[in-house]
């Protein structure tokens, strides 16, 4: 127990720290890596919520391919520090202490909300409970609309990511 | 066939004649439209003979004949049917109607057949005889009403019937604004008498009016009043007359039956039909006696200085017509109807013949251009003078007959009556000597070149222009065509004129005092129950008056003489003279300009005043600026949030997720 | 560990994710937040799955990365497109939607 215990933690403050550092850091090529490795750490704790198959497909295609695609767009635009004017002081304030109240009023609702089981570690599962084959499974029988559908948006995604990035054509005639 | 179905066939052939000739006027081919308007109207006159026939095999104390077609409304209180009344009134006035206007529809057919408009002339035609025709047979006041008010439509569209010409289409509007009045007053006459009475048919009205009613009732007064508003809107009497020389603006025929012989007499005939409501209301019937007076002197002083030849035959006609609206206020109503019928005579000869000459003028209406034209026009000129002799009330014409007898009737009743009847002496005077002076100026001294040209044989040609105020026009539709005719080269119009010359002629020998009284009697069961039944002259003083008339006359048509021929210069001498009366008469006793500054200027200086303080400070300032005031405020805060910063946008939506996530943490606990 | 702590860290995250959407103004940024924040709404998503035993939960995270990749699509799109056409890479210079 103290092993997934020390794990929990290493991970969640790594994926806090990775987090902070998106926010923080003022290049925006630090801010990927460092929501690289804020996405690490969720896999981990995935791993330890016993969802193997969301855990890889975090790691693979998250912080894999669509991280690599910040990175290319990143490089391409010119990953300097952030050129930008700096804040006005009113929406610095205000960001973090709203973010703050945010927390605090989401934890409040968590532990209030008087659901008995968010106290133990989880209902008992079986030894493929998480695993691809069940969640396959899931996505062409209990969940087959909106798979299709996901697939469907990505489709569109894509054909207006290819609109959108035309060489000749650009923002100003949409 | 009963007298009530002949009826229905007067009122069926000008309806059939109508919407034969408006929905064919595509595929029915030249004078076509024209033959088919008139032989409508033939058709409706020979049915009026027959109804007339049918009518004098019954007894004269069954003549009084109703049918109903169907039933309008029948509530608890009111029953209205659509029908007729066949009594010798309303068939004397069909008689008329009908023979008069088959005369200027066969006219019409010559004389208009130039213009681009013939089917929709004759349509038109054939539409007004139709309504005039359904409101002397109408037997109950909501038919009486729509008869009046399509005889006001039918008038309006026949002045208008050159709606290119703007002071026709002015002129139209102008006639349907003021026989509107009338009909309103009718209208509100109507309520008045089904409120005390209960009914709107005729017979049960008259039945019942004196047990409704006492003497001079004030509700009775106002009723009749109100009626003659309707009587003198439609006859053009004072102060409702100002549209009548206006309309002169329509083509000649039309002037000729609506404006003279035919619509103009719907207020004789409506006052002669409420004649049981006049006994009862004396006070009214006066007031129609002086305003029937005051209007033919008027008129009669107006048309000896008019030089607009239509113009003069206009004001005559207003005259004549105040001649039988004393008349049958008078309670003379066989005299008045007489009249009426005598007067349709010779003054639709007179424009008759003032539209050949107009022809021969190539459109020139001026009088003071005109000249000469007895020998060119030998027909015209011997029709129009029996018309002129006729209307000067020349002694054994008709005019003689039918004028005279109403003064008598006024001369015997004595009083006020006889004051006005006095007064009625002087209009003729007047009448003699406007109607000679037409005559002589027309006719006699140096031809003018129309007139040489056509001795010649030729018709003059003008430009084509608009007489009142010679702005240039073309002969296409909405304007008069290329050329009007002249008797001497229409046949038709010949065969219309000749009969009529010889009824202004011979007419008025239906009733010679001691010698004959056929419209008296034949007009005796509609009467008969007035209180002035047995009240008549005796034939002396009625031959007395007559000896007096024909005095007058003769010298009235003397004094024409003595200035228009014997001493050319008089009138210009008169003129300089006297130049504020000439003016004054001119200007026709500056009526128009009276309703003008009455009614005109204080309507549309209220309606620039409401334009400028009302609309624009009230309207458009409290109301309209208000509501935008309201909803730019409004706005102006849902504006504040639309700062277009993409960040703010996400704020918001986060403040709003995070507020009902608080809302329900609240109420959860 | 009992599935609160998972919320409460989900919690956390998705306040960063927050903060930084409001805060920042390279549009590259606000995008990386908008992960953050999905990835926070997944990680509650498995936490429930694993609290309740059912696999709904995971196959929904599965979804929102689904969408979490058609957002960074059309996102970096706008971005390469706002750059080539030489705007200023600041979210705050797109306000034309100003009232």
């Amino acid at each position: 127990m103290w092993f997934e215990q020390v794990l929990f933690f290493i991970a969640g403050i790594g994926a806090l720290a990775g987090a902070l550092g998106v926010v923080l850091l003022q290049n925006p090529f630090y801010s990927v890596l460092s929501l690289v490795g804020h996405l690490l750490g969720l896999a981990v704790l995935f791993l330890l919520l016993h969802a193997e198959f969301i855990a890889a497909a975090q790691v693979v295609v998250y912080a894999g391919a669509v991280m690599v695609l910040y990175l290319f767009v990143v490089a391409y635009i010119g990953g300097t520090d952030d050129p930008l004017r700096p804040e006005s002081g009113g929406v610095a304030l205000f960001g973090p202490i709203f973010a703050l109240a945010v927390a605090v009023e989401l934890c409040i609702a968590f532990i209030s909300s008087g659901l008995q089981s968010l106290d133990t570690r989880g209902a008992d599962v079986g030894a493929g409970f998480g695993s691809p084959g069940q969640i396959g499974e899931l996505l062409l029988t209990n969940f087959l609309v909106p798979f299709e559908a996901a697939s469907f948006l990505l489709l569109v995604a894509a054909v207006g990511a290819v609109v959108l990035a035309r060489r000749r054509r650009g923002l100003e005639e949409i | 066939m009963s007298a009530t179905s002949y009826g229905w066939l007067v009122l069926a052939f000008p309806l059939a004649g109508t919407l034969v000739i408006a929905l064919g006027w595509r595929v029915l081919p030249g004078r076509l439209p024209g033959w088919i308007g008139t032989a409508a109207i033939f058709l409706a006159f020979l049915s009026a003979i027959g109804a007339l026939f049918d009518l004098l095999d019954q007894p004269e104390e069954k003549r009084q004949l109703v049918d109903s077609a169907w039933t309008y409304a029948a509530t608890s209180d009111l029953h209205v049917d659509l029908a007729i009344l066949v009594d010798p009134l309303s068939l004397f006035m069909c008689l008329v109607v009908s023979g008069v206007s088959f005369l200027i529809h066969l006219y019409s057919v010559a004389y208009m057949s130039g213009d681009r408009g013939y089917p929709r002339y004759f349509a038109y035609l054939n539409f007004f005889v139709f309504s005039m025709l359904l409101l002397v047979l109408a037997a109950n006041f909501v038919i009486l009403i729509v008869g009046w008010a399509f005889v006001g439509a039918a008038s309006y569209l026949l002045i208008s019937y050159w709606y290119r010409r703007t002071t026709a289409v002015a002129a139209g509007i102008k006639a349907f604004v003021i026989n509107v009045i009338g009909d309103v007053g009718l209208v509100i006459a109507t309520f008045l008498i089904l409120d005390k009475v209960g009914s709107v048919d005729f017979l049960p009205v008259f039945d019942q009016a004196s047990d409704s009613f006492g003497r001079n009732d004030g509700t009775l007064v106002a009723a009749c009043l109100l009626l003659l508003v309707g009587a003198f809107a439609k006859s053009a009497q004072l102060p409702l007359h100002t549209w009548l020389p206006d309309a002169m603006e329509g083509p000649t025929p039309v002037s000729a039956l609506i404006h003279a012989a035919t619509m103009v007499t719907a207020g004789v005939y409506l006052i002669a039909r409420m004649h049981p409501l006049f006994e009862l209301a004396p006070t009214a019937a006066d007031v129609g006696a002086i305003v029937g007076c005051a209007t033919l002197l008027f008129a009669g002083t107006v048309a000896l200085v008019q030089t607009d030849l239509k113009r003069v035959i206009a004001y005559s006609t207003i005259s004549q017509i105040g001649y039988m609206v004393m008349g049958v206020s008078f309670a003379a109503y066989g005299a008045g109807l007489f009249h009426l019928m005598t007067h349709a005579f010779f003054k639709a000869l007179l424009f008759m013949g003032a539209g050949s000459i107009i022809g021969a003028m190539a459109g020139v209406q001026d009088m003071d251009r005109m000249g000469g034209f007895r020998r060119a026009m030998p027909f015209t000129f011997l029709t129009f003078a029996v018309g002129a002799l006729a209307l000067a009330g020349f002694p054994l014409t008709a005019g003689f007959f039918s004028k005279d007898e109403i003064i008598a009737f006024g001369l015997h009743r004595g009083g006020l009556y006889a004051v006005l009847a006095v007064l009625g002496y002087i209009g003729a005077f007047l009448t003699a000597f406007y109607s000679f002076r037409m005559v002589f100026r027309v006719f006699f001294g140096d031809p003018v070149p129309e007139a040489l040209e056509l001795e010649r044989g030729h018709v003059a040609h003008g430009e084509p222009m608009n007489p009142m105020t010679g702005e240039p026009e073309d002969t296409d539709v909405g304007f008069p065509g290329p050329e009007h005719h002249v008797a001497e080269r229409a046949w038709p119009m010949k065969a219309a004129m000749g009969p009529l010359a010889l009824l202004a002629i011979v007419g008025g020998y239906l009733a010679v005092p001691g010698l004959t009284d056929v419209i008296e009697k034949f007009l005796e069961p509609t009467f008969q129950d007035s209180r002035f039944h047995d009240t008549a002259p005796t034939n002396g003083s009625e031959v007395l008056g007559l000896v007096a008339g024909g005095i007058i006359s003769v010298l009235g048509i003397a004094g024409a003489w003595w200035i228009y021929r014997r001493r050319p210069g008089t009138t210009a001498r008169l003129v300089e003279r006297f130049p504020r009366a000439h003016r004054f008469l001119g200007n026709k006793w500056y009526f128009d300009e009276l309703y003008d500054s009455l009614f005109v200027r204080p309507v549309t200086g209220a309606a620039s005043f409401s334009r400028r303080v009302i609309e624009h400070n009230f309207v458009q300032g409290t109301i309209v600026g208000g509501a935008t005031g309201i909803v730019r405020v409004g706005t102006s805060f849902a504006r504040a949030i639309q700062t277009g910063y993409l960040r703010a946008y996400a704020l918001l939506l986060l403040l709003g997720a995070a507020g009902l996530t608080l809302y329900f943490l609240i109420t959860s606990s | 560990m009992d599935i609160t702590w998972y919320l409460v860290l989900s919690a956390f995250i998705f306040a960063i994710g927050v903060a930084g959407v409001i805060t920042r103004r390279n549009p590259l940024v606000v995008l990386l937040c908008l992960e953050l924040m999905l990835n926070a709404g997944n990680l509650a998503l498995v936490a429930f799955s694993r609290m309740h035993g059912g696999e709904a939960g995971q196959v929904f995270a599965l979804i929102v990365m689904v969408i979490a990749a058609c957002e960074v699509v059309i996102g970096l799109g706008i971005i390469v497109a706002m750059y080539r056409n030489k705007l200023p890479i600041d979210i705050d210079e797109m306000s034309q939607l100003r009232g």
